[in-house]
């Protein structure tokens, strides 16, 4: 199948289109523009919605509305743009209504930089906004992912009637990659419960407030069930060499190419190292942390931030074993440096 | 002989008066001898031979109380 | 005997939570009969706000969505890009529509949106229990300006009809009143003729509805009516303040 070189915000706007997206609204913002700037060259010609909006805050409030409409709708931002959608994102996720979420995610808190980072993490995987959610994370580590995981996504966010995000570091938007164009799509999902038009049928309500507390805490119970059903089946990691490994990387994203190596090289250096990259941040793969739990004598968490995702492992550690970080912010680390990190570890470990 | 009849789903009054201040014919009234159930006077044709059926009763009445009937 | 005043279809049969007097009952009815007489209440969808009439998607007898607090408008502009065909309106308080969402609506209208909002305006938030919004006139007393509205604090109240019909994209920009028959029936034809230029796709239409809150203003409900007549007329005066015409 034909490759095309392709940078990795339009790999994943080509991956919408093909979904079956039929509107992006969005506003500009370092590093995920060229998101927007695709959509608004490829959509119009094809009779598809695109509409800058006045603010990401707007933006997720006419996804809310695409939404309700029973039509593929997306929009894209980066840290700040996701922390003005958070109150958008909980109502969606209350109204259970299907959406993809894209966080193109650079350095923070604050205006921060534009330098890649992972420190969104606790944003995209504790809900986020207020209330009792979550959303589907999944975090591409290449451009072809970039494109295939924006395809699932809309698929998983229809199946469970639940926003998805899409999560990857700065760079990941930017680089090039060659990606082979996958098949389109065709949307085959029934929502009955869509607001078109009451025409044949009784009106229906989009609506999110619950002022009986019973009802508030049945509605609650219910998105519960919904979560628990994902994480019983939507969990998913890849794994590289950790059957018999002393120190066991944890890293997600483009980091995880490096993280790989990382162990690699280690390995010639022989130490043993495996690897446990989170495809899905949540539902977080706690099992394939447990399992190499069982036998590791340490885990590296390898994050672009102070440490987030590190909370997620501990707990699936569950005291088994000590957990360290190795994190940098706003600058990828190389995987001599990783190795290095690894190296000291396996000293003070005494696996040398 | 009066032109118009009103009618009352007495359980939506709130008593606001403003059909009572409106009505053209002094048609309406409060009626004191009356508490519904959410412990309002409903509003009543007091003088019904005067309604002329113009409507502004139920054109004021928030509450969708009163159909309006004309010959 | 022909009925010549009833329940809407547009209107479920719910009672109204609202306060005795409270001008949402009035307004509610006349966007349902104009629902009903423009034969679009199968078409229609809309979008109920944060404030006294969040409720609203249990009395209007269409397809509903509830939107967060000033979002109406850019929930509005989704569901009209994609289904375009359909008469989508929202129906605003002040706080909502002047206040928080004074983003979304300048840019819906801004971008000439074909949809039509109803704003009420009684000049102080009703839901909350009597605070100041941005409607609120200078010198009156609500919550949070228990002195009076005082300019060197919290500035002039908001025009929205005037703001609004100096944007391109408004295609009718209208401000009403219920305060007596005539008033309300204008107000009618207003959110007929705001509809109309919808579904005529020419713009953004909204119609400014001045209403009373006997509740918060601390008067009965006719005294409400008269305290609009003499205080808030004079400062938001009624008119239709942008008028596009089919070509």
């Amino acid at each position: 199948m034909k490759k095309i070189l392709m940078k990795g915000n339009e790999a994943l706007a080509e991956g919408a289109l093909i979904a079956g997206c039929a509107a992006f609204f969005g506003y500009p913002i370092t590093p995920s523009s060229e998101i927007a700037e695709y959509m608004a060259r490829k959509m119009p010609p094809k009779g598809l919605t695109f509409v800058q909006a006045e603010s990401e805050l707007a933006a997720i409030n006419m996804v809310y509305g695409g939404a309700a409409t029973g039509k593929r709708v997306m929009t894209a931002s980066s840290g700040p743009g996701l922390s003005l959608k958070q109150e958008g994102i909980s109502f969606i996720a209350e109204a259970e209504l299907p959406c993809l979420i894209v966080n193109i995610s650079r350095g923070g808190p604050g205006l921060g930089g534009i330098q890649p980072a992972q420190s969104d993490y606790f944003q995209a995987t504790r809900g986020g906004g207020h209330g009792d959610y979550y959303t589907i994370v999944l975090a591409p580590s290449s451009v072809q992912e970039m494109m295939d995981f924006t395809i699932q996504g809309f698929e998983l966010a229809d199946t469970y009637r639940t926003p998805v995000l899409v999560m990857a570091e700065g760079t990941l938007g930017q680089m090039m990659e060659p990606v082979e164009i996958r098949p389109e799509v065709v949307p085959a999902f029934e929502k009955p419960w869509a607001i078109t038009g009451c025409k044949g049928r009784k009106p229906n309500i989009v609506n999110t407030l619950h002022l009986s507390p019973d009802y508030l805490e049945e509605r609650n119970r219910h998105l519960y069930c919904k979560y628990q059903e994902i994480k019983n089946k939507e969990k998913r990691a890849e794994t590289f060499m950790v059957e018999d490994a002393d120190i066991v990387l944890v890293a997600f994203g483009l980091l995880s190419r490096i993280a790989r190596k990382a162990a690699m090289e280690a390995r010639r250096q022989g130490i043993k190292v495996g690897l446990i990259r989170p495809v899905t941040l949540w539902p977080f793969p706690a099992e394939h942390i447990k399992k190499a739990a069982e036998q590791a004598r340490v885990f590296l968490s390898l994050e672009i931030s102070m440490g987030q995702m590190i909370e997620d492992i501990k707990l699936a550690v569950n005291g088994k074993a000590p957990v360290e970080l190795y994190g940098r912010i706003g600058i990828i680390p190389s995987p001599e440096e990783i190795t290095r990190q690894i190296m000291l570890l396996a000293e003070r470990e005494g696996l040398k | 002989m009066a032109k118009g009849i009103v009618s009352f789903d007495t359980g939506r009054c709130k008593a606001c008066e403003l059909c009572v201040y409106f009505c053209p014919k002094d048609v309406l009234g409060l009626d004191h001898n009356n508490i519904n159930v959410m412990g309002y006077h409903p509003v009543a044709a007091l003088q019904p031979d005067n309604c002329t059926g113009c409507g502004i009763c139920a054109l004021m009445c928030p509450d969708l109380v009163i159909v309006v009937e004309r010959e | 005997m022909k009925t010549v005043a009833q329940r809407p279809q547009s209107l479920t049969t719910a009672k109204f939570h609202y306060c005795p007097g409270c001008t949402h009952g009035i307004i509610h009815r006349l966007v349902a009969e104009c629902l009903d007489e423009l034969k679009m209440r199968e078409n229609a969808i809309g979008i109920c706000p944060v404030g006294c009439s969040v409720l609203a998607y249990d009395y209007f007898n269409c397809d509903m969505l509830e939107a967060a607090h000033g979002r109406a408008p850019a929930i509005a502009t989704g569901i009209k890009r994609l289904l375009p065909d359909r008469c989508v309106f929202t129906y605003q308080g002040d706080g909502d529509l002047a206040s928080i969402g004074m983003g979304e609506i300048v840019h819906a209208s801004a971008r000439g949106e074909n949809i039509s909002v109803i704003f009420v305006n009684n000049t102080i938030y009703g839901m909350t229990g009597g605070q100041m919004a941005p409607t609120t006139l200078l010198g009156q007393v609500t919550t949070t300006s228990p002195y009076g509205r005082k300019k060197e604090e919290a500035g002039y109240p908001v025009r929205m009809a005037e703001l609004l019909a100096q944007n391109e994209g408004s295609a009718y920009i209208c401000r009403t009143a219920v305060n007596d028959p005539v008033n309300v029936t204008k107000t009618k034809k207003a959110i007929k003729k705001a509809l109309t230029t919808q579904m005529n796709g020419l713009g953004f239409s909204m119609v400014e509805v001045l209403s009373t809150c006997p509740t918060n203003w601390g008067l009965s409900p006719l005294e409400a009516l008269n305290w609009m007549d003499e205080n808030m007329i004079p400062y938001y005066p009624l008119g239709e303040f942008k008028v596009r015409e089919v070509e």
